[in-house]
């Protein structure tokens, strides 16, 4: 089986060439019988990749220890759900999971685009063809997953133990899925300025795969910080690590786009600014995964350094200067169809939310950057963490909390002060009253204040126009209160979704507030010894230990160290955290003899949490004292955890509401881009 | 000349110099009857990896944990020391600066002679954050400093636009002329109204 997943990739090497040589021919010669071959060739590739990866998947089942990447990254005693997930778990493996997912995005854009847009299909095949090219070459030349050793070992050395855990199952595909969509709508992009239909078309055959892709990598993102938080046991989330800014960057400019698109679909203007941002974002997708694969960046997540950072480096340098040249000779098409007319309109307000997100991006990307930059620029390196990155970008993600309550509710065109009074009065005195309420209860953090404040002023402009719709259909329809909602939401998905993902955003904003009023504490306990820890919400916990426990479990020997825990008195419940210790087996015999298990990774942490809407109880067993039960632990009180995975749910439920099939598209008459609005008055005034 | 001894003398003697022994023991047993019981050991102590040191009031001293949030472990991991020590407890690199730091505040020093102290040993690259000097400054001021100036260069495009735009609205309404007041009025309370 891996000969033929061996086989698929160099016949995919040769389909790739040629479907991105087609595609782009074809488009421009408009020579049918080209278009379509290009077409198959992306079917082709999508099996082809699907071969490939059944090659692999077969070998990592059957622990065909003779290859390479399966001896690496598995073992006899994995369990299943994470031999699967070691096939996106090294390096090469991760490329070919690239290739597969790229093949089936590119096959669905071929086979779900609207026939209208066919114009730009070929042109999209050749993209896609030429991105698959260059995995596909990458992994052949430089990090093959079908290499085999020249001696099979009894075992493999298993995944590494962080990786084993339900987080790291779902988390890389969702990150890759992420990225991995990006690559249409940046081909829509290609396929626009090279066939010079520049009209709002390409906007429309790609408005559902941006938001995909955002989604993506949205869930993605959040996974990771579970991840991060459930497994690694610093009792953080985010710790501004160059890969975890490396998914924030298109992140980033992802959202920049879906917020401007809509001033292009709307006004016709942006154009260029629209070209560059979907650029942009494809462009730093390639970025992370050059800063991921490259080593050139230390950090906690990257894969084993390797040769294909400097294919990667080359073709991001190559996709810069291709782009850039196709826009610079496609400029004089990409000019406006009207001004902004007013700085307080919500052109104005879209443009100000793209340059701070924008903004973001360009501070994370050299913050991620200014170690090599001072290596280059003064010999030596400098390290970028956590304080420079809160310093610098938490007054432009307030900022950001504050368009997101302004963007959506002021007028187009320029606002009047009629509107501005309808609209903001009643959240900004909310906003006001939640700010004075905290600093009177004894919050004295500004930002915290400021947060807890712009949220609710946020919240409270999303929640007024959900009851000014629903007053507007229960008066207009007589439709009750539940049954308007409903309605209201299901015909204008984009706009109610959206408002939403919002509400996710701003649970979100809220959750990172309490970061700034984590409470640490570490402790040595003997069995029946006891600590004390105060949270910042006024309770007093004590942790009791019990002892610690010590057993076999599936690839793992497992001590669990036992805490009594009360909160202001009162028992609330006993929680453990761990230490495992994963051993592989020197022989192929199962049930592996106690004599034959070798340690294979350094003990790896459990941590105990336990969560509500307040604060999450974070324990944390570093070890005992001397080869006692005295256990010495970690104890976090960390505020507002939850809010996060609750804001990534909302969040999800927004994007879906958004691309739930149904919305009726208006059509985009000829020329009704340029605001649209003289042609419509002189209809309805005709009429 | 001294008395021989008495039976009864000798005998006292005799006693005395057996039950010393007897009370010494039994004192011991006390002793060592009111000391702590040893915590019971692990089964298996290897499975929890390296052995860790009691923790003291410096592990929980806010002042070290400042220092050491701002101080990065050289072992590679790309946290700081506080992180790193209480989350990699397999790294040694960690608990060795940490003591290094609790031995500089032991002997009075300050915090930013700590922090010189560590730069000294392993360049500017230990601290967690660049300092805000020189070339470094860069770093911190180029970001915020794009963002206003881009902000700044469209703000002033909004002003130049507004005539544009005013030209524009101007040849609308020209061709809109034949619209009753009501009508335009009505049109005006709907495009400002206009959501999405």
């Amino acid at each position: 089986m891996t000969i033929l997943g061996q086989l698929a990739l160099w016949i995919a090497l040769l389909v790739s060439a040629w479907g991105t040589f087609v595609g782009f021919y074809g488009g421009m010669t408009r020579r049918h019988e080209l278009i379509a071959s290009a077409r198959r060739a992306t079917y082709v590739l999508c099996g082809l990749a699907m071969v490939a990866s059944a090659g692999l998947l077969v070998a990592i089942l059957k622990h065909d220890f003779n290859v390479a990447y399966v001896a690496s990254y598995t073992s006899r005693d994995l369990p299943t759900v994470y031999l699967l997930s070691a096939f996106y778990g090294g390096q090469s493996g991760s490329m070919l999971f690239w290739v597969l997912v790229l093949s089936i995005f590119a096959a669905l854009a071929q086979w779900l685009t609207a026939r209208k847009y066919e114009h730009l299909l070929p042109y999209v095949a050749g993209v896609t063809s030429a991105v698959t090219l260059f995995f596909v070459a990458t992994m052949l030349f430089s990090a093959n997953p079908f290499a085999r050793l020249p001696f099979t070992p009894a075992d493999g050395q298993g995944l590494n133990p962080q990786l084993q855990n339900p987080g790291m199952v779902v988390h890389p595909p969702m990150l890759y899925l992420g990225y991995i969509s990006i690559t249409i709508p940046f081909a829509f992009a290609v396929a626009a300025l090279m066939s010079r239909r520049l009209d709002t078309g390409w906007l429309h055959a790609i408005r559902k795969w941006t938001i995909v892709s955002w989604l993506f990598l949205s869930i993605g993102i959040t996974l990771g910080m579970w991840w991060a938080y459930v497994e690694l046991g610093w009792g953080g989330y985010w710790a501004w690590d160059p890969v975890e800014n490396a998914s924030f960057l298109p992140w980033l400019t992802m959202t920049a786009f879906l917020h401007s698109v809509m001033i292009q679909e709307k006004r016709g203007m942006l154009k260029k600014w629209n070209m560059v941002l979907i650029s942009l974002s494809f462009f730093l997708s390639i970025f992370g995964t050059f800063i991921t694969r490259s080593g050139v960046i230390s950090s906690v997540h990257s894969f084993a350094q390797s040769s294909v950072g400097y294919y990667f480096l080359g073709g991001l340098i190559a996709l810069v200067l291709g782009m850039a040249w196709l826009l610079y000779t496609r400029l004089p098409m990409l000019q406006s169809e009207s001004h902004l007319e007013s700085m307080v309109s919500r052109e104005a307000s879209f443009l100000f939310n793209n340059l701070i997100l924008v903004g973001i991006a360009f501070s994370v990307l050299w913050g991620t950057i200014f170690p090599v930059i001072s290596e280059i620029v003064r010999g030596h390196q400098v390290t970028v963490g956590p304080p420079f990155f809160n310093q610098v970008n938490i007054p432009l993600g307030l900022a950001l909390l504050a368009l997101t309550g302004i963007g959506p509710l002021i007028a187009w065109r320029k606002a009047s002060v009629g509107n501005l009074r309808r609209q903001f009065a009643v959240p900004v005195v909310l906003g006001g009253v939640a700010a004075a309420v905290i600093t009177a209860l004894g919050m004295g953090n500004f930002y915290a204040i400021l947060t807890i404040s712009l949220a609710v002023f946020v919240t409270a402009t999303i929640v007024q126009e959900f009851v000014r719709g629903v007053g507007a259909r229960h008066r207009l329809h007589g439709e009750n209160p539940v049954q308007a909602f409903v309605r209201l939401v299901g015909r204008n998905r984009r706009r109610y979704g959206g408002y939403v993902v919002h509400l996710g955003i701003v649970t979100y904003f809220v959750a990172f507030t309490g970061q700034a009023f984590k409470v640490d504490r570490e402790a040595s306990l003997k069995p029946g010894e006891s600590v004390e820890v105060q949270s910042p919400w006024g309770h007093t916990y004590t942790f009791t230990h019990l002892g610690v426990s010590q057993y076999d479990q599936l690839n793992r020997l497992v001590s669990a160290a036992s805490v009594e825990v009360d909160k202001d008195g009162k028992r609330i419940g006993v929680m453990s955290s761990e230490k495992r210790q994963h051993f592989t087996c020197a022989v192929p015999t199962r049930p592996c003899p106690d004599q034959m298990r070798q340690k294979s990774f350094e003990p790896s942490t459990e941590a105990g949490i336990r969560s509500n809407l307040q604060e999450d109880i974070y324990i944390v067993y570093a070890g005992s004292v001397e080869g006692t039960e005295e256990a010495v632990y970690r104890f976090t009180i960390n505020p507002l955890v939850w809010w996060l995975w609750y804001g990534g749910f909302v969040l999800v439920v927004g994007g879906v509401i958004t691309l739930w099939p149904g919305t009726t598209v208006r059509a985009t008459r000829q020329g009704d881009t340029q605001g649209g609005y003289a042609a419509q008055i002189v209809e309805s005034k005709g009429a | 000349m001294r008395e021989p001894l008495s039976r009864r003398q000798a005998l006292r003697w005799m006693g005395l110099g057996a039950a010393a022994p007897l009370v010494a023991l039994s004192r011991r047993a006390l002793a060592q009857g009111t000391q702590e019981p040893e915590a019971p050991g692990l089964y298996d102590p290897f499975r929890v990896g390296r052995p860790q040191n009691r923790i003291t009031d410096y592990e929980n001293d806010p002042f070290i944990v400042g220092l050491e949030s701002r101080i990065r472990c050289v072992c590679g991991c790309n946290l700081d020391v506080y992180t790193c020590r209480t989350t990699d407890f397999t790294c040694t690199t960690s608990p060795a600066m940490h003591r290094e730091v609790v031995q500089l505040v032991e002997n009075g020093k300050t915090a930013q002679e700590i922090l010189d102290t560590f730069i000294a040993e392993h360049g500017e690259m230990v601290l967690m954050a660049p300092k805000k000097e020189g070339f470094n400054l860069l770093a911190y001021f180029l970001p915020g400093t794009a963002v206003v100036t881009v902000g700044g260069v469209l703000l002033w495009f909004l002003w130049k636009g507004r005539e544009r735009a005013a030209a524009v609205r101007a040849s609308e309404r020209a061709d809109l002329s034949g619209l009753s007041p009501e009508d335009r009025k009505r049109l005006e309370a709907e495009l400002e109204n206009l959501e999405s």
